[in-house]
């Protein structure tokens, strides 16, 4: 019987079936962060029960971290209570702790393909809706609430039903100036906020072959927005190139005998899909979103959707888009005056990200009146960026360099937006409210375009600003 | 660690309609700033009350007309988004019981099965009519029977869905799996032990 590599990981983590029908599925690895954990652990304690496999369980601190003064006592009391606690029950339990003062801190989904700890065929789970990042190592992971984190931590187990697998194929070549970005975005677009509902997303074709780890990573932790609970791309000889050396990976003959076990862990080819869908690559552009779900998108060339011409069920949605984005129907979307840029988050804060936009930005200065700034993903993502020059390209063109962490991806921690102001974000969410401010207001796009948003001082097209042609490729 | 059965669920309903409600929108990220779920109940679509008032409006939920509702009734992709529980521990610490929605975010849906919150669907046509009667008579009593399946407001009936498996574990009372998952410690070393990036490449 071919199997997809997702029905491999699920049936080799299954432990068995409950009384209700779902699996009890092994978690091989678990990640927490400060949010959504304490409360785990509390309920452990009243509960009596003990962290079963400690040593499964990797903590950082990521989304209230401040990135600008990390001396604690932090200057917000319940932040600073939240990384305490945090310490504490990593202490307590013997859980290995990427703190601020490790080197290694960062947000939770860039510090485990960073140190080496997601590998191929893994099952993987975190607090975090935005777990699916680490599926681009062929890992089945996923995001889940604190009540299965309670469980993972006293189990090692959760309770879930089985997925359907939607392949995705994105073929052909990306024309210069569409990034991995524009891709789920575009996905998105496609298929849906909810299309995803019940599925497990396998991302491939010609353009995931070409793309790095990090491009990979950028599609799948999108995975969520488009409503499938995972998303992954099948291991290849980038995967192992990209975990080789790291902390985590195996050492010496044990990486060999690693590598030979990974190259099984993929698809069957022939294995049966219960949906695949076909997109090609010429077909995306810069994409750029207009409304309050990420759904809500259209090219940078486009203008915005004229609610009439939307299908019946979209219609109240872009309604209440509209008045909150104080966007007007009909008009491109190209020229809209941007007050903040925002570049970093678990879907773009990458060294990979900086160093793609770095060389544009070079020279050039961010427009009077934005305010722009840089939230690497990690501790080491900025040590890199110090060391290779990339940071003081940053600096120089008058962003903000900022420490690691989640930042204005959802404002939990100091920076926020304002009031209604609009921000370039390489972030995840437009929500309403999503940036710390309930009246304020996002446009997620690729790097690129936020690095393009900075210098003009509103949405624009990257390839215009920054004289990309096809030809010149 | 026995559980009730939730086998019905009674009481007034409110209607916040719209799809893609999302968990943000129904806990803003700032009141997570906690080390526990106490007190999340006030903080219950706070940024989307404060919208409607600023507005001129009054929100569904803090509308007189709807006060002790117990059901929550909204549109498609109920509780997209992120991952926080958060989201139905303060529907929960709100008043609701259950939440009766197109369609459902499935983090969120597990989430909230596993607090013993039933998160049924009806088709849309059953969802607008539900919303209409409860809009134009808001001290009807609505019933959600999870035994036959029928959702009632008022002599109006219609079919609900809800898919087995969390049926059965808030039928059962065992909407709360730690209790079975602990039960399997043997098994669960074994599958462990059959993980080479656990017992060793």
């Amino acid at each position: 019987m071919k199997r997809s590599l997702f029905q491999k990981v699920w049936d080799a983590h299954t432990v068995g079936t409950l009384s209700d029908g779902r699996t009890q599925l092994l978690i091989g690895t678990h990640l927490i962060h400060e949010v959504t954990s304490p409360q785990a652990f509390g309920m452990l304690r009243d509960l009596g029960l003990k962290v079963k496999y400690p040593e499964r369980t990797f903590a950082t601190v990521d989304h209230i971290i401040p990135t600008d003064e990390i001396a604690e006592p932090f200057s917000d009391p319940l932040a600073d209570a939240m990384i305490k606690e945090l310490r504490k029950n990593c202490k307590d339990w013997g859980i290995t702790f990427f703190d601020s003062s490790t080197g290694k801190q960062g947000i939770v989904h860039i510090v485990g393909p960073e140190q080496g700890i997601t590998q191929p065929g893994m099952t993987i789970a975190c607090g975090d809706s935005h777990t699916a990042t680490h599926g681009a190592f062929g890992a089945v992971a996923f995001g889940i609430g604190t009540s299965q984190v309670r469980d993972i931590l006293a189990t090692q187990t959760m309770a879930l039903s089985p997925l359907k697998v939607r392949r995705i194929n994105v073929d052909g070549k990306l024309a210069p100036g569409v990034y991995a970005k524009d891709v789920i975005l575009h996905i998105i677009r496609v298929l849906g906020v909810n299309g995803g509902l019940g599925y497990a997303y396998e991302y491939g074709g010609s353009v995931f072959d070409g793309f790095s780890l990090e491009e990979r990573m950028t599609v799948c932790n999108m995975s969520i927005e488009g409503g499938a609970r995972c998303g992954y791309v099948n291991p290849d000889e980038k995967t192992f190139e990209y975990l080789k050396g790291r902390p985590y990976s195996p050492k010496g003959e044990a990486w060999d005998r690693a590598v030979e076990k990974w190259r099984a862990l993929r698809s069957d080819e022939g294995c049966a899909y219960d949906d695949v869908v076909n997109i090609r690559a010429e077909d995306i552009a810069p994409t750029v979103t207009w409304g309050i779900n990420p759904g809500q998108a259209i090219f940078i060339d486009e203008n915005l959707p004229i609610v009439s011409d939307l299908p019946e069920k979209d219609r109240e949605g872009a309604e209440e888009a509209y008045v909150h984005m104080k966007l007007t129907p009909g008009t491109p979307i190209k020229g809209t005056k941007v007050d903040v840029v925002f570049l970093g988050s678990c879907t773009n804060g990458r060294i990979s990200d900086f160093a793609e936009v770095a060389p544009y930005l070079k020279g050039r200065k961010v427009a009077p009146g934005v305010k722009a700034i840089v939230v690497p993903g990690s501790q080491v993502v900025s040590q890199i960026a110090e060391q290779n020059g990339l940071a003081r390209i940053f600096r120089d063109a008058g962003f903000e360099w900022r420490g690691a962490g989640c930042s204005m991806c959802l404002g939990m921690n100091p920076d926020k937006l304002v009031g209604d102001q609009l921000c370039a974000s390489s972030s995840n969410r437009n929500f309403k409210g999503r940036q710390g401010s309930p009246t304020g207001r996002t446009i997620l796009m690729s790097p690129l375009m936020v690095v393009a948003a900075a210098v003009t001082g509103k949405v624009s097209d990257a390839r215009e600003v920054f004289d990309i042609h096809p030809a010149k490729a | 660690m026995a559980l009730d059965k939730i086998l019905t669920v009674k009481g007034r309903a409110v209607p916040f309609m719209g799809d893609d409600i999302d968990t943000d929108r129904i806990i803003p990220a700032r009141f997570m700033k906690c080390v526990t779920f106490d007190g999340l109940g006030e903080f219950a679509f706070f940024d989307s009350r404060k919208e409607f008032e600023n507005a001129g409006k009054v929100h569904p939920v803090d509308d007189p007309r709807f006060t002790g509702a117990s059901i929550l009734i909204s549109g498609a992709n109920f509780g997209c988004g992120s991952s926080r529980e958060h989201a139905p521990q303060s529907l929960y610490r709100a008043g609701f019981r259950a939440i009766v929605a197109e369609t459902f975010a499935e983090i969120f849906f597990g989430n909230s099965t596993t607090l013993g919150i039933p998160c049924v669907s009806l088709p849309r046509e059953q969802l607008n009519r539900l919303a209409q009667l409860i809009q134009e008579k808001p001290a009807t009593e609505v019933t959600i029977d999870l035994t036959s399946m029928q959702l009632t407001a008022g002599d109006w009936k219609t079919t609900i869905t809800l898919n087995s498996s969390a049926r059965q574990a808030l039928t059962e009372g065992k909407w709360d799996p730690i209790a079975e998952l602990l039960e399997a410690s043997d098994s669960i070393q074994s599958v462990a032990s059959g993980q080479p990036y656990i017992s060793g490449y």
